[in-house]
């Protein structure tokens, strides 16, 4: 950071977009950031970097940004660590905003704790509590630690932006705030900000991730109660029935079963969905961690005295190779598939 | 080529155990381990040593006692292990880490590639791999799950992205943070046991590092944490057992506004 704090005021979101589609986690930072702007008495701008994206501006508009800082250039196309933070540290440098909110996304969250250590400030990761405090007028950044067993509130005093990560889909979307005037800034920034020493060659899409679990609002998952590679075949017939996403436990993805990419939990992934279908799955602590914002969790399981059934909000103890395929057919008939 | 691991000692998530009623940890017993995604960055950088040659280094920044960290890496077949150890670290945040070990890394002057774990199991920052990419100005790859290909100039490695995975080509030096697809650490040979209980652990300070001392410890952090607290507990719900025909029934009944409403 650069001159005194007091210099640094506005809201900031970093517009996170993927092939000029704007990500839903900045709609809920928006959403978020409208509070936090409201509360402080200034403005909410989002920062939009990319290729050909100027048109996009609309959106974040439409969600209540006042000022929409475009960064638009064809080194920006895809995400490059190195560019994208550069450029942000960039803008951060000359405007000063006073708080920068990111989604925890891999994009967010790599680029975030560059951007940390280059404009020597704070960053919390992986928030999913953000207030003022009145008295101080900080950020308080409250996030759960160790495997979800802890949470922690923690501050960044003397130094700004205050940077955060946001978990996805705790925050509620801002509304269509359609009202206000927003001005668009298109920034130049000079050429070797835009330089990089990694290049991406190429992106590999997973054919079964066509319901990435991070954004499903339905997960159907199974653990070592599955039995075999085979077994998760009732779940994807359940998750094609509910447009839902297939997850899985470390026990399934370190039997191969699965690919990691479907793991909940400490060593995978943080979800929150409305609905979390927890099959053949014990529920160790691990695992609990990145199921426990879900809505409503159920467990699907042989063993009555599992610890997943401890959380669930609803609990069935019983065979699953009988009980997924009723379940899959009765929720056919209700939405008529 | 010289690799240098990143490691940090974590209490042992498996054997933390929690008051029943008020949901706080218990403390008193908990073992520490090596954080359990270092030995991911660990075993990559055996592998690699294994295919270009060189030498590891593995580095950690924490009290006497995460000793026993380097020490378990140097069992796995780490050549040398260096401990940033001085009491003005005591309270350092994910800012300061990746700045000393930053210094810590320049200091040894030759690194071609630095690995890190993710995150740590503890903290789950994920921010000190970026941290001391950023710090020593070189590019960064973080959450790879696969390294294609490596000389002494570039590699090319797969991160794990959302939707997929992206393929980078990065120069070198670079750093990287591992997820745990990468491979599958190595349990410690007797012989590695043995080489790991003789090693010395060179210790370095904040003045060895040349560490500005304004920017370490609890009053060079630029976070602070006010208070930590439990969780919200869950509460389990209703069981249902039965008939699989009539559990099934109980439960969509349950269920099926929101699933109306969540279902696409």
């Amino acid at each position: 950071m650069s001159g005194s704090i007091d210099l640094y005021k506005d809201v900031w979101v970093f517009a996170e977009q993927n092939n000029g589609k704007i990500l839903s986690v900045t709609f809920e930072l928006l959403g978020e950031g409208r509070k936090l702007a409201d509360s402080l008495g200034v403005n909410l701008c989002a920062v939009l970097l990319g290729s050909g994206i100027q048109d996009k501006a609309q959106d974040l508009a439409a969600r209540g940004a006042q000022k929409i800082y475009i960064v638009d250039k064809p080194e920006l196309a895809v995400f490059n660590d190195e560019s994208y933070t550069a450029v942000l540290v960039d803008l951060v440098n000359k405007h000063k905003p006073g708080i920068l909110l990111c989604g925890a996304t891999t994009v967010g969250r790599s680029m975030s704790a560059r951007a940390a250590a280059l404009l020597n400030t704070g960053l919390i990761a992986d928030c999913v509590g953000l207030v003022i405090d009145p008295a101080t007028k900080n950020l308080l950044q409250t996030r759960p630690t160790l495997a979800g067993s802890l949470m922690s509130t923690s501050v960044t005093p003397g130094h700004r932006p205050q940077m955060a990560t946001v978990r996805r889909k705790v925050m509620k979307e801002a509304l269509l705030d359609t009202g206000r005037n927003s001005e668009i800034l298109l920034q130049e920034v000079a050429a070797e900000v835009l330089k990089s020493r990694t290049k991406r060659l190429k992106l590999e899409v997973e054919a079964e991730t066509t319901v990435n679990i991070v954004d499903a609002d339905i997960i159907v998952s199974g653990g070592r109660g599955m039995q075999n590679a085979e077994g998760f075949a009732i779940l994807r017939d359940l998750a094609g029935v509910l447009g839902a996403g297939v997850g899985a436990s470390r026990a399934a993805v370190d039997s191969s079963w699965i690919a990691y990419s479907h793991q909940v939990g400490q060593t995978g992934k943080t979800v929150c969905p409305k609905i979390y279908f927890a099959c053949g799955i014990s529920g160790q602590i691990q695992h609990l961690a990145g199921i426990s914002a879900s809505d409503i969790i159920i467990a699907i399981n042989k063993d009555p005295d599992a610890p997943i059934f401890k959380i669930a909000t609803y609990g069935v103890v019983g065979d699953l190779f009988k009980l997924i395929p009723i379940l899959t057919q009765e929720f056919r008939k209700l939405l008529k598939k | 080529m010289h690799i240098v691991v990143c490691v940090k000692q974590v209490p042992d998530s498996q054997s933390v155990k929690f008051d029943q009623n008020t949901n706080v940890m218990l403390r008193e017993g908990v073992a520490s381990i090596l954080n359990p995604f270092d030995a991911y960055a660990v075993e990559e950088a055996l592998r690699l040593k294994e295919k270009l040659g060189g030498s590891i280094t593995a580095i950690s920044m924490g009290p006497a006692q995460a000793e026993s960290a380097l020490r378990e890496a140097i069992a796995m077949g780490v050549d040398k292990g260096i401990l940033v150890n001085d009491p003005a670290l005591a309270g350092s945040d994910a800012w300061v880490t990746g700045y000393v070990l930053a210094l810590a890394i320049r200091k040894l002057g030759d690194a071609g590639l630095v690995i890190c774990g993710k995150q740590g199991a503890d903290g789950e920052t994920a921010q000190v791999g970026p941290g001391i990419a950023a710090h020593l100005n070189v590019p960064q790859i973080t959450y790879v799950r696969k390294i294609d290909e490596i000389d002494d100039k570039h590699l090319v490695a797969q991160r794990l992205l959302e939707e997929g995975h992206e393929f980078i080509d990065s120069s070198l030096p670079c750093v990287l943070t591992v997820v745990k697809e990468i491979n599958e650490p190595r349990i410690a040979s007797l012989k590695g046991k043995m080489a790991a209980k003789k090693a010395q652990i060179v210790k370095w300070t904040v003045l060895d590092i040349g560490a500005d001392p304004a920017k370490v410890g609890l009053g060079g952090s630029t976070t602070k944490v006010l208070k930590i607290f439990a969780p919200p507990a869950r509460q389990g719900g209703q069981i249902f057992t039965g008939e699989p025909e009539q559990v099934i029934g109980r439960l969509v009944e349950q269920l099926k506004d929101v699933v109306t409403a969540a279902a696409k």
